[in-house]
């Protein structure tokens, strides 16, 4: 179920009227640019749906349901990235049988725009990974890990940013501590580098240095642990000028996005959809101009 | 479900944003979509899919060998048919390769109830019951421990009091689960002796707490998936042959 949005009043209420008043049967208001993202993580290998006989995920899931609904969406706003926040291996036997080709063809197909490497990407080892490569149109983008004693040196990307509709989206990402998750033997010489530092070099560099609108972090470290390891609600408070962090590997079912107190008081959203690909996550970004939008107060509400 | 979120604390990203335009963060909605069977299925998609699938299938459903009755890992005290039949796998599959690397055969095997994830039914025995009985990635490891380890390993079963199973080592409790006598071929274990232990890397790292076999005297790698043992074996069984016998009993 959709749920109706209200404008509350001050700023995107002078924005409606900024551009030519409300009508009177819908609420949705008409900014000036619209960019969407849609998202999964922890796939792993669910290529077809789920059966009817599969408990909760009973027949979810699917990538070929999955693309007409981002194919629908895109139609709707060509200003639309894809990303997927690692895992992509590892779940079912096209994994065993294919090595991960299948997944990397359908994600092509897809046209995803990026993926961070989760911990069961390296399931195959670092050279199971590297040997999809080509199978993969689209860019690993994985910040915190130094793989450059290693075959995958060069062949992923500390951050990328992406022109939509004039925006620039800054999107980096951060992979999780492989060392107790990945046998050493598979992960070989990759570095793992803390990733609230390389967040904060991340994001200095996107915000600061490159001027981004929208700065994303694709996050296969977790949604919250019950010890001192690091997680996406975590991370989220020690830094600053992340507007959402996309994440995994914990196969966390949000309903909907956590909001959360950056270390500048800003909110920052924490979103992720579970895992196997039953659910796409959807956040629509709205943005106008300066003049029409007026800033009050330091709060974000959610309806 | 869809909500929406509304900003009004802009002034920072006002000011980074309006270094080059005037845009600014102005409304953010989030939904999350069910990928139900009320979407159709995109058939570029499917169609793609569809030689890889066939040929999954035809190779998961390919007949490697039969099994007479039911094999089941609920049906009897200390050790099961299909327990039994999983740890023999693995001291048939592996002992050859750790005897060819190291010159050393493998004394037990031991692995865990909880890791048999299926039965294995009547029937017909194709590659897709290997991925039923074993769905996880994890490989048999051989750890080589001290006789004293292995005596930690009984009082764990002592405790355990449940069919983890074992190949090689015959094994005798009271009714109380008190292990009375345990043997490795037909000695009793020697404290001051090592042994080598088959088991997976998941329970040599401390799965399911057998802590006894977390840092052994040395580990050896077979570089071998459980799974594929299975499926190994499978090819060369014409009719699979698993009984419940006296390897693991109660007296």
């Amino acid at each position: 179920m959709k749920r109706r949005y209200f404008l509350l009043r001050t700023a995107a209420a002078s924005a409606f009227v900024g551009l030519g008043g409300i009508s009177s049967l819908s609420f949705k208001p008409e900014y000036r640019k619209h960019l969407t993202i849609l998202h999964t993580n922890d796939v792993h290998s669910h290529i077809e749906p789920f059966g009817p006989n599969d408990g909760r995920n009973a027949n979810l899931g699917g990538v070929a349901r999955r693309a007409t609904l981002i194919e629908k969406i895109r139609r709707d706003n060509p200003n639309t990235l894809l990303l997927d926040a690692g895992d992509i291996f590892q779940g079912t036997p096209y994994f065993n049988f294919y090595g991960g080709e299948l997944e990397f063809k359908l994600m092509s197909k897809l046209k995803y725009d990026a993926a961070t490497i989760g911990n069961h990407d390296f399931d195959n080892g670092i050279d199971g990974l590297y040997a999809q490569l080509p199978h993969a149109d689209f860019d690993f983008i994985c910040s915190n890990y130094d793989f450059s004693n290693t075959i995958m040196n060069g062949k992923t990307k500390d951050y990328r940013i992406f022109m939509k509709d004039g925006l620039k989206i800054g999107v980096f990402g951060l992979g999780v501590e492989l060392k107790g998750l990945v046998t050493d033997k598979h992960y070989k010489e990759t570095k793992y580098l803390n990733p609230v530092e390389i967040a904060t070099d991340m994001t200095n560099l996107l915000k600061n240095e490159q001027n981004c609108d929208l700065v994303i972090c694709l996050s296969h470290l977790g949604y919250k642990y019950d010890s001192d390891k690091i997680s996406d609600l975590k991370l989220a408070e020690a830094t600053e000028n992340i507007d959402l962090i996309i994440g995994g590997h914990t196969h966390t079912f949000l309903e909907e996005p956590t909001t959360v107190k950056n270390k500048s008081g800003k909110n920052v959203l924490v979103n992720q959809v579970g895992c196997y690909g039953v659910y796409l996550g959807r956040i629509d970004f709205y943005f106008d101009d300066s003049s029409n939008v007026k800033s009050e107060g330091n709060s974000l509400a959610i309806r | 479900m869809r909500i929406s979120v509304f900003l009004m604390s802009l002034c920072l990203m006002a000011l980074s944003s309006c270094k080059n335009h005037n845009e600014i963060l102005a409304n953010i909605e989030t939904d999350r979509l069910p990928v139900d069977s009320t979407i159709k299925q995109d058939t570029s998609i499917t169609s793609f899919i569809k030689p890889y699938k066939e040929h999954l299938n035809a190779t998961l459903d390919s007949v490697l060998a039969y099994n007479p009755k039911l094999l089941s890992k609920s049906n009897s005290d200390l050790n099961t048919a299909i327990g039994n039949l999983m740890a023999d796998i693995v001291m048939d599959q592996t002992n050859p390769i750790f005897k060819s690397r190291t010159g050393q055969e493998i004394d037990f095997v031991l692995l865990n109830h909880g890791g048999i994830r299926s039965e294995l039914p009547e029937g017909n025995v194709t590659a897709r019951s290997a991925y039923n009985l074993m769905p996880f990635e994890n490989e048999i490891v051989i750890a080589e421990i001290s006789g004293k380890k292995v005596q930690e390993m009984l009082d764990y079963l002592s405790q355990a009091k449940t069919a983890h199973p074992v190949s090689g080592i015959k094994i005798t409790a009271n009714q109380e689960y008190k292990i009375l006598d345990a043997r490795v071929n037909g000695k009793k274990i020697d404290e001051n002796k090592t042994y080598f232990v088959a088991t997976s890397d998941y329970l040599q790292q401390g799965g399911d707490n057998m802590s006894f076999l977390q840092n052994p005297v040395n580990l050896y790698r077979s570089d071998y998936k459980l799974r594929n043992e299975i499926i190994d074996y499978f090819e060369k069984t014409d009719t699979i042959k698993a009984e419940i016998d006296n390897r693991y009993i109660r007296e």
